[in-house]
C-alpha cells in the first residue's frame, strides 16, 4: 500500500469548484454516509468508485438535493450550500445524468430537451419552431447527431436516449456534471462519443463527476478517482498513480490479483443430452431463421452488438415474444407456447434485461419477490404456507450472499448487485433446467459481477443446468461460456466452440472476418 | 412504550387513530352514545350497532374496490351496479300487494348477486382484455348503469311487499343482530380467507407495482384485473341486495346513489394508494366504519342532511392530510430534531 495520497489536498480552497467535508446521511437505521468528503476542481474529470451500496449515488443524491444530509458542509463555488430539492441544485449548474433515462419517452426529443425551461414567443406562447430549431443545432453540434426532433423520445433506442438525455444536461449552463453509469447501455463506439464529449466539456471548464463500473473506462477518461468503501471515505487518487489492482482492493476492502479476475472460469463439460433446440424459428422483425440447441450442462453465450437481437431470442426462448414459424424442441418434445407460462412449465426461467422495469416489484419485500415466479408457476390457490416461503426465501438469501437486514425489507431498499441476485433466486426456486441470463451483471460491482460468472458456471456443472448468458461485455462470455452464438442483425451468424472463444474472435465474427465451424 | 411506538409505525394506526378521535368526540358530546340496549323483539339497539349497520354495505363495496384499487385501477360503476341488482331482485320477486313472490326467493337474489356478476364480467373485459383505462372503462357502466336498471323496472318504482325480502336489510326474525351487519361480516371473512389462504393478494398487489415484470415473472396479469373487477361486481351485487331491502323497492335513480365515491374515499383512508401496490383489509374496514361515524356523528348533533357534505369535507380533509406522505415526512423530520437538539442539550449538561 504505497499510493500516495493526492497531494492537492493542501491547495487553497479556490482551486476547487466543489468541497463536499464530513458529509453523513443517515436514514432509520441506517447510515449511509459517514463523515464522506468529495473535492472536485474546474476541467476535470473525477470518478467516483465503490462496490454496489458503498454510497455513490448517495453521495451524488445528496449533492443534488434529492436527500438532505444529516450532517457536514457542502462548499461550491466559494459558498456553503444545502440544495433541498433537485432543480434548485440544477438552477446551480449542477447537472445530473441517471444510468435510467428518466424523460419522457411520449414527448418529443425537442420537448424534452427544453421541457421546463421553452423558448416563448411574443405572448408567452411556447414557440415550437425555435426549440426545434435549437434542440436540432444542439444536438448536431455537440454530439453530433443529426435527428428528427420532432419525433418522441421512446422511438429512439435507449443508447440514443441517453446521449439526449447528455444533450439537455449540458445545455443548462452547468459547472458540474454528474453522469452515473451512462456507459452502460451504449456500445463502444457510442461510448467513444461520450467520451470525446466529456473531454470537450472538460476543455471549457466544466468540472465532471463520472460514475462507472468499465475500469477500462475509468482510466481512459478520468484525471482522479475518489473511493467509497461501506458508506465511508477511503481515499482520493490520481489516477496515473493508481494501478487498476490497487483500485479493486481498496474499493473492496481486500487483496484479489489481477490475473483473477481477467482469468477464465473452469467451465462446465455439456452432457450429452440436448435440452433444447430449435429449427427455424421465426419472429418477423426480430428473429432470423434461428438454429440452435443447447445441451443439459453447458453455458452458451449470446454475442453481439446492442440491438442485434440477443434479447429477441432469449424472448422468444421464454414465450414472451410469440415465433411466426418454426419449432422449439424440448427434451426432443414440440412445445407450443403461447405465453410465459408455457415455458415456465417446460423448466425454462429468464432474468430479464431491464432489472427495474421488467425484474424487480419494487414495493414488494425480498421474500415476495423470490416465491413470486414459484407461486405464479403453482397456480393461486395452492398458496405456499408462510412458513415455507420464509425458509426458501432464507435458503436463497444465504445460497447467494444477499446483502439484506431481513428477509421483509423492500427490494427497492437493496443495491443494484443484491436486486439482481434476489430476481435469480427467483427462477431458481422454480428449479429450472434452463436458465437464461440475460445481462445479468449490468450496472453491477466487480464482486458481485465475478459471483454472477461463477453461479452461472456452478450450476451448469453441479446440478446439469442449462445457461444461456447473455452479456455485453464480450470478457465476462469468453470468461463462463463453453459455446457462443454470435448474432447480428437479428440472425445467427456463426458459432465459436472452446479453443476459438475469444474477445477477439468474437469481435472478427460480428465483423464478419472470422468463420468458426458454423 | 414498545408496543405503542411499533403501533404508531403500523399501517392502521392513522385510521384507527382517526376513528378513536371521532369516537371520543362522540363520547363526550352526545348522550349515550356507546349505550347498547336489546329491544323487546330481542334485536341489539343503539349507536354503534346503528353504525355498523349502515356501514355494511359501503364495507362490502369498499372489500372489492381494495382489491380494484390495488392493482392500480378504480371501478367507479358500484353503485349504479347496486341499482342494477336491486332492480334484478326486485323484478323477480314483483310488486305484488299480496305479499306472494312471482319467483323463489333464492333465485331472485341470485339474480341481484348474478347482475353484479355480470358487470364485473363487463369492466373486466374492458379493463383486462382490451386495456381500456379503468376509470373510463367503468365510467361506461357509472352512466348506463341506472338506465339499465330503469329498463329492467320498466321505469317504475317497484315496491315489493314480500316479507322476508326486508329481512336482509333488516333482521332475520329471532336473530338479535342485523342481517346486513351479518352478510358484512361474512364477506370481511371471505376476503380474509382469500387474502391469507390463497396468493391473490401476491398476485394483485405484484401486479399494481409493477405489470410488466408481473408478466416476466409468469403472472397472467389479464386473469388477475379480470378476476378483481368480477370480485368488485360481486361485492357491489350483495350490496345492491342490502340497500334495496332497506326501503324495500328497487329504485333505480337513487339505489347506490354516489357510494362509489364512498367506497373509493374508505380504500384510501384505510391507507391503500390510489397507484395501486399494498392493500389494507383493516384499514378499508375502518375506512368505511369512519365514513358512517361520521354521518351519524353529524346528524346526533344536529348539523341538518343538506350541510352535511360540507362538514364531511372537511373532517375527511383533515385526514387525508394527516396521512400524506408529505405530512408523515415533515412529522419525523420534526421528532427528528427535536430528538436531536435534546441531545446535544444533554450532552452540554
Amino acid at each position: 500500500m504505497t499510493v500516495p495520497q493526492d497531494s492537492s489536498a493542501q491547495n487553497s480552497p479556490q482551486d476547487y469548484i466543489l468541497r463536499m467535508r464530513d458529509i453523513d446521511m443517515f436514514f432509520p437505521g441506517v447510515k449511509a454516509l459517514k463523515g464522506v468528503s468529495f473535492n472536485l476542481k474546474p476541467g476535470e474529470i473525477h470518478s467516483l468508485m465503490g462496490e454496489n451500496g458503498a454510497g455513490k449515488s448517495t453521495l451524488v443524491k445528496v449533492l443534488t438535493g434529492v436527500y438532505q444530509k444529516t450532517g457536514g458542509h457542502i462548499v461550491y463555488d466559494d459558498h456553503e450550500i444545502a440544495p433541498r430539492t433537485p432543480l434548485e441544485s440544477q438552477q446551480m449548474g449542477i447537472s445530473t445524468v441517471y444510468q435510467e433515462v428518466n424523460l419522457c419517452a411520449n414527448l418529443s426529443v425537442a420537448e424534452n430537451i427544453y421541457i421546463g425551461r421553452e423558448p416563448r414567443g411574443a405572448l408567452h406562447n411556447i414557440d415550437w419552431k425555435t426549440m426545434s430549431h435549437h434542440a436540432h443545432a444542439l444536438l448536431l453540434e455537440q454530439l453530433g447527431l443529426d435527428l428528427d426532433v420532432n419525433q418522441t423520445l421512446g422511438f429512439y433506442p435507449v443508447a440514443m436516449q441517453q446521449m439526449i438525455a447528455i444533450a439537455r444536461a449540458i445545455d443548462t449552463q452547468c459547472k458540474i456534471l454528474i453522469l452515473d453509469e451512462p456507459t452502460s447501455s451504449l456500445s463502444d463506439k457510442e461510448t467513444e462519443k461520450l467520451f470525446s464529449i466529456m473531454r470537450s466539456l472538460k476543455q471549457r471548464g466544466i468540472a465532471i463527476i463520472f460514475i462507472s463500473h468499465f475500469l477500462e473506462q475509468i482510466y481512459t477518461i478520468c484525471d482522479r478517482i475518489t473511493i467509497l468503501r461501506d458508506g465511508e471515505y477511503v481515499g482520493e487518487y490520481e489516477v496515473k498513480s493508481l494501478p487498476r489492482i490497487e483500485l479493486i482492493s481498496r474499493m473492496m476492502g481486500k487483496e484479489i490479483k489481477e490475473d483473477q479476475i481477467e482469468s477464465n472460469l473452469d467451465k462446465s463439460k455439456p452432457q450429452e443430452q440436448v435440452f433444447l433446440k430449435t429449427t427455424d424459428v421465426t419472429v418477423p422483425g426480430k428473429v432470423k431463421d434461428l438454429n440452435m440447441e443447447i445441451k443439459k450442462g453447458e453455458v452458451i453465450g449470446l454475442a453481439g452488438l446492442l440491438g442485434s437481437g440477443r434479447t429477441e431470442i432469449a424472448e422468444t426462448l421464454f414465450g414472451v415474444m410469440l415465433k411466426s414459424e418454426g419449432e422449439i424442441n424440448i427434451d426432443g418434445v414440440n412445445v407450443k407456447i403461447k405465453s410465459p407460462m408455457d415455458m415456465m412449465m417446460n423448466r425454462i426461467a429468464f432474468c430479464p434485461e431491464d432489472r427495474k422495469v421488467q425484474g424487480i416489484i419494487g414495493d414488494l419485500s425480498v421474500r415476495e419477490n423470490i416465491i413470486l415466479a414459484l407461486q405464479a408457476k403453482d397456480g393461486m390457490f395452492r398458496h405456499m404456507p408462510r412458513s415455507k416461503q420464509n425458509e426458501l426465501a432464507d435458503y436463497y438469501i444465504d445460497l447467494l450472499r444477499i446483502k439484506v437486514s431481513d428477509r421483509e425489507q423492500l427490494i427497492s431498499n437493496l443495491s443494484g448487485g443484491n436486486q439482481q441476485k434476489v430476481i435469480i433466486a427467483r427462477w431458481l426456486a422454480t428449479q429450472p433446467a434452463l436458465l437464461i441470463l440475460d445481462e445479468p451483471t449490468r450496472g453491477i460491482d466487480v464482486g458481485t459481477k465475478s459471483e454472477i460468472e461463477q453461479l452461472a458456471v456452478r450450476l451448469a456443472k453441479e446440478q446439469g443446468m442449462s445457461v444461456i448468458f447473455i452479456s455485453g461485455e464480450l470478457g465476462e462470455e469468453v470468461r463462463t461460456c463453453s459455446r457462443i452464438l454470435v448474432i447480428r442483425d437479428h440472425e445467427k451468424i456463426t458459432e465459436l466452440a472452446e479453443d476459438e472463444i475469444s474477445t477477439a474472435h468474437i469481435m472478427q465474427a460480428i465483423a464478419g472476418d472470422y468463420h468458426g465451424h458454423a | 412504550m414498545d408496543m405503542l411506538k411499533k403501533f404508531s409505525h403500523s399501517s392502521l394506526a392513522l385510521p384507527l387513530a382517526a376513528l378513536a378521535l371521532l369516537l371520543l368526540f362522540n363520547a363526550v358530546f352526545v348522550t349515550d352514545f356507546f349505550k347498547i340496549e336489546v329491544m323487546e323483539n330481542g334485536n341489539l339497539y343503539g349507536r354503534p350497532i346503528d353504525i355498523l349497520y349502515r356501514a355494511s354495505s359501503l364495507i362490502i363495496l369498499a372489500l372489492g374496490m381494495t382489491f380494484v384499487i390495488a392493482t392500480g385501477g378504480v371501478d367507479i360503476s358500484v353503485g349504479a351496479v347496486c341499482a342494477i341488482s336491486a332492480a334484478s331482485c326486485c323484478v323477480l320477486l314483483g310488486g305484488d300487494i299480496s305479499g306472494v313472490p312471482q319467483h323463489p326467493f333464492f333465485i331472485a337474489i341470485l339474480a341481484g348477486i348474478g347482475a353484479g356478476v355480470l358487470a364485473g364480467i363487463w369492466n373486466g373485459t374492458l379493463v383486462a382484455k382490451l386495456k381500456i383505462q379503468a376509470m373510463v372503462a367503468t365510467l361506461i357502466l357509472l352512466t348506463a348503469g341506472r338506465g339499465i336498471a330503469q329498463l329492467l323496472t320498466d321505469g317504475q318504482i317497484i315496491t315489493v311487499y314480500y316479507k322476508p325480502f326486508s329481512y336482509i336489510g333488516g333482521n332475520i326474525p329471532g336473530v338479535s343482530l342485523p342481517t346486513a351487519l351479518i352478510i358484512a361480516f361474512l364477506m370481511v371473512l371471505l376476503v380474509i380467507l382469500l387474502d391469507r389462504k390463497t396468493s391473490i393478494g401476491l398476485m394483485i398487489q405484484s401486479v399494481g407495482i409493477n405489470q410488466t415484470a408481473s408478466r416476466y415473472a409468469g403472472i397472467n396479469v389479464t386473469l388477475v384485473l379480470f378476476c378483481v373487477y368480477i370480485f368488485s361486481g360481486f361485492c357491489a351485487g350483495t350490496a345492491g341486495l342490502i340497500e334495496g331491502s332497506l326501503i324495500r323497492a328497487a329504485d333505480a335513480n337513487n339505489c347506490g346513489l354516489n357510494m362509489e365515491m364512498d367506497a373509493i374515499l374508505a380504500v384510501t383512508l384505510g391507507g391503500t394508494l390510489m397507484v395501486g401496490g399494498r392493500y389494507y383489509i383493516g384499514g378499508t374496514i375502518i375506512g368505511a366504519i369512519t365514513i358512517q361515524t361520521l354521518t351519524t356523528t353529524m346528524y346526533a348533533v344536529g348539523v341538518s342532511s343538506d350541510r352535511l357534505p360540507a362538514v364531511k369535507a372537511v373532517v375527511i380533509l383533515l385526514i387525508i392530510v394527516f396521512q400524506s406522505q408529505k405530512f408523515k415526512q415533515m412529522y419525523r423530520d420534526y421528532m427528528l430534531k427535536r430528538s436531536a437538539s435534546g441531545q446535544l442539550e444533554a450532552s452540554h449538561a
